[in-house]
Order: structure tokens, then C-alpha cells, then sequence
């Protein structure tokens, strides 16, 4: 979707602020937050295509007021009532909390280690052809989908070069919508500042693309 | 000012503080989050996890040259020798600064970022400045962090908008030969192996 998280190239959000020896957590909140995405990802209520979406369509406005964090509890609150894991009454408080008919995992202390070393990769085991190869040109798709994609506005219609096959990968326009991995190759694609925002500089923008996003040049 | 400090520092509860209550509340009591681990996921990622194991690894890249080719070559498993893979850092690529290029990373769609490596990231790596401007004004940017690119040099950003998470290996510093591992490490940073910055000089070491 062409949301208010698809932001390279646009003007105006102002410098980078960094903070010297920032920490991970500012506040308690925050560790709250953070502890909860591990966990609800364990216990399979929704995978890191669907995450993003519900983080993509947030109310725009609110999308960059909010702190980090809270784009993180704004997705969970939206998948667990969407998917039926919680309701609307339970949440405000006016209902008391009742178990769910369907058990489902629950991330235990002793999964803890091996979950955080071991992670999910997206990398699908399974032989496709490639359709591109190094050193061709391609065009990135004019796409307008108002589901989730990974196709950034700033690189549609472009011209840029395939730099790399990084193998066969899930495709995140169908995880985020229940319409299974769908696999398919991703390419590391280079296009040049000129092509990109027509300035005759040296520099270059690598992006990682899926195969259905791009076509001949 | 002068004013006197008699009343309770204790500030009201933000909204989102008890937005986060209520649905940690709420998955403890439907058991579908057990605390410990929760705790446990907490201490990992404050604590346990952070640029350390990246500076580890490219280190060890400066020093030994057939482990830097293993790590150019195949990032996951290269890292995984010194023990450090996972979550956020399933699939890993290592891009090389060299005379000619200054890598930088970002992910412009939201936070993508190589935690068993670099840890969780820092706010400005997240927010809009940064994901908006480092694709069309790398340079401009890259002076903000102190850093002037020759012009004649390339700046390549890398967008990481698939599951692929990257890591720059800054260029070894200079005055730095004979250096074991552990003093090498002493001189990466955080911001040299994200691009936004380089490995500190033997001079500015501790």
C-alpha cells in the first residue's frame, strides 16, 4: 500500500537526531513492548508480513507522532482482534478475560535461547526457476497495491541493474494476507542517483526486490 | 528558578504506558505470554546482545584474511563461527568499504536491522529523517554523523526491504598492524558497521 511508512526519498522530516549512548529502552514500556513480539510470534498469532501491514496502516498522523514502540502495540492490539485472539470488551477492561477455545503456543523460558539464536529465516527450501540473471537490466513495476508490499514507491518504474540472486524467499504481498509463501526469487538490485532522483552523482541505491516486482527493461 | 521540591516526582501515567499494561494484562491472564520469558527476552536484548558481536566479527576479518573472504562470501555462516546468529539475523550479508565505496544501511519501509550482530536499533535508524533522506541525500546525512564522502567516491546504500540483513565492514584503520583481535575490536563502532560512521583511529582508542 502507498502508506505513510514508505518514506525514502521524501522531504521534509528534518535532521537526524542522534543521541549519544543511547540506550535500548527508554522507558519501562518500551522493555514491556518489545517482550511481547518474541513471544506473540512464537505462539504463531501472526507472522512479520502481517506485523508490518498493521503497522502500515495506521492513521498517518499518528503513524509519525508515535513513538517506535507504540507502532509495535498499535500492530499487536490490531492483528489479536482482527484474528479473534482478544476482543474489543477484554481489552477495555468490560469483559472478563476467558481462555481461547483454540490453545496455542506459548513461548516457555526454556525456548527462550534457542528461539533467539535459531530466529525464523524467510529462505524457502524449495527449487524455482530464476527468471533474471546477474547483469541484467530490469524495470522495477509500476505497482499500486492497497495490500502490503516491499516495493518501495521511490524505485517503481525505475531502470536499475541485478546485482546479485539471493535465492528463493516467502513473498511478503501474500503472507501479510493469508495467501501462503507463494515462493519466488529475490534479487539485490543497484540503481543509479541519476536514475533514481536525477542527480549525475557517483552514488548508488541497492535494494532487495522479489522476482514478481520486476520485469524486462 | 528556585521552587521548592516538596511534591511527589511520581508523573501520571502516560496513555501508552497503560495501553501496554492492559494488553500484557490481558495475553497473562488469557496464558497466552508466560512472564518469565518475557523477562528472559528482556535480559537477552538489553544485556546480552549488542554491537560487541559485530565488532567481534570484523575484528576478525581485519586480522585474518581468509575468514574475511569466508565472511564476504557467506555472511550467515561466517558470523555463525563466532557463535552469533538468530533472529534478525537469519540471512546476513557483509558489504565491504573500500578506497573506492562507503557503504551505508537503512531500511526505508520500517526498522529492518541485524540484531545478533549490532543489537536492537537506536531510535534515529527508525525514524522518518533518516529512512527518507539517506536514499536521496546520503551525503548530506552522512555529514550530520560527522562523515565528508570524496566526491569521487560512491556512496551505496543498501535498502534492506527483503529479509536480507546487512553489515558494513568498515576499512581497517591505519597505524593498526601487529594489532590482536581484541585491541582491533576496541576500535569498531556501532555506527562504522551500520555506515554512518567509521572505525575509531589508534589514537582515539582507550
Amino acid at each position: 500500500m502507498n502508506g505513510i511508512h514508505d518514506l525514502g526519498g521524501m522531504h521534509g522530516h528534518g535532521p537526524v537526531l542522534a543521541e549519544v549512548d543511547e540506550p535500548y529502552f527508554h522507558h519501562q514500556w518500551e522493555r514491556r513492548a518489545f517482550s511481547l513480539f518474541p513471544a506473540l510470534f512464537v505462539g504463531g498469532h501472526f507472522n512479520v508480513d502481517e506485523f508490518r501491514h498493521a503497522m502500515e496502516r495506521m492513521e498517518p498522523a499518528h503513524y509519525l507522532q508515535a513513538s517506535y514502540y507504540e507502532h509495535w502495540i498499535h500492530s499487536f492490539e490490531t492483528m489479536l482482534l482482527e484474528k479473534g485472539v482478544i476482543s474489543a470488551a477484554e481489552l477495555r477492561g468490560t469483559a472478563e478475560p476467558t481462555r481461547n477455545s483454540v490453545a496455542a503456543p506459548v513461548l516457555t523460558l526454556d525456548m527462550v535461547a534457542p528461539v533467539v539464536q535459531t530466529g525464523a529465516s524467510a529462505r524457502v527450501d524449495h527449487a524455482v526457476d530464476a527468471r533474471f540473471a546477474v547483469g541484467d537490466q530490469i524495470r522495477a513495476k509500476n505497482l499500486n497495491p492497497t495490500t502490503h508490499t516491499r516495493l518501495p514507491r521511490y524505485v517503481r518504474g525505475k531502470v536499475g541493474r541485478i546485482e546479485a540472486d539471493h535465492g528463493v524467499f516467502a513473498t511478503p504481498d501474500t503472507m501479510a494476507h493469508g495467501q501462503g509463501e507463494q515462493p519466488q526469487h529475490v534479487y539485490s538490485i543497484s540503481f543509479t542517483a541519476l536514475e533514481l532522483w536525477g542527480e549525475a552523482r557517483a552514488d548508488k541505491v541497492y535494494i532487495d526486490l522479489w522476482e514478481s516486482y520486476l520485469e524486462e527493461a | 528558578m528556585n521552587h521548592e521540591h516538596d511534591h511527589d516526582h511520581t508523573e501520571p501515567p502516560e496513555e501508552i504506558e497503560l495501553r501496554v499494561k492492559a494488553l500484557e494484562s490481558l495475553l497473562l491472564e488469557k496464558g497466552l505470554v508466560d512472564p518469565a520469558a518475557l523477562e528472559a527476552l528482556i535480559d537477552t536484548y538489553e544485556h546480552k546482545i549488542g554491537p560487541r558481536n559485530g565488532a567481534r566479527v570484523v575484528a576478525k576479518a581485519w586480522a585474518d584474511p581468509l575468514y574475511k573472504r569466508r565472511l564476504l562470501e557467506n555472511a550467515t555462516a561466517a558470523i555463525a563461527e563466532l557463535g552469533v546468529s538468530g533472529v534478525q539475523g537469519e540471512d546476513m550479508l557483509v558489504v565491504e568499504n573500500t578506497a573506492d565505496i562507503h557503504n551505508v544501511t537503512v531500511c526505508t519501509l520500517c526498522s529492518c536491522y541485524p540484531w545478533p550482530t549490532l543489537g536492537l536499533p537506536p531510535i534515529w535508524y527508525k525514524s522518518a529523517p533518516y529512512r527518507s533522506r539517506i536514499v536521496i541525500d546520503p551525503r548530506s546525512v552522512l555529514a550530520e554523523f560527522g562523515l565528508t564522502i570524496a566526491a569521487d567516491k560512491e556512496v551505496r546504500v543498501w535498502d534492506s526491504s527483503a529479509e536480507l540483513r546487512y553489515l558494513v565492514l568498515p576499512e581497517r584503520p591505519a597505524g593498526t598492524d601487529g594489532w590482536s583481535e581484541e585491541q582491533l575490536a576496541e576500535l569498531v563502532t556501532r555506527d562504522s558497521m551500520i555506515g554512518t560512521g567509521l572505525a575509531k583511529s589508534p589514537d582515539d582508542a582507550p
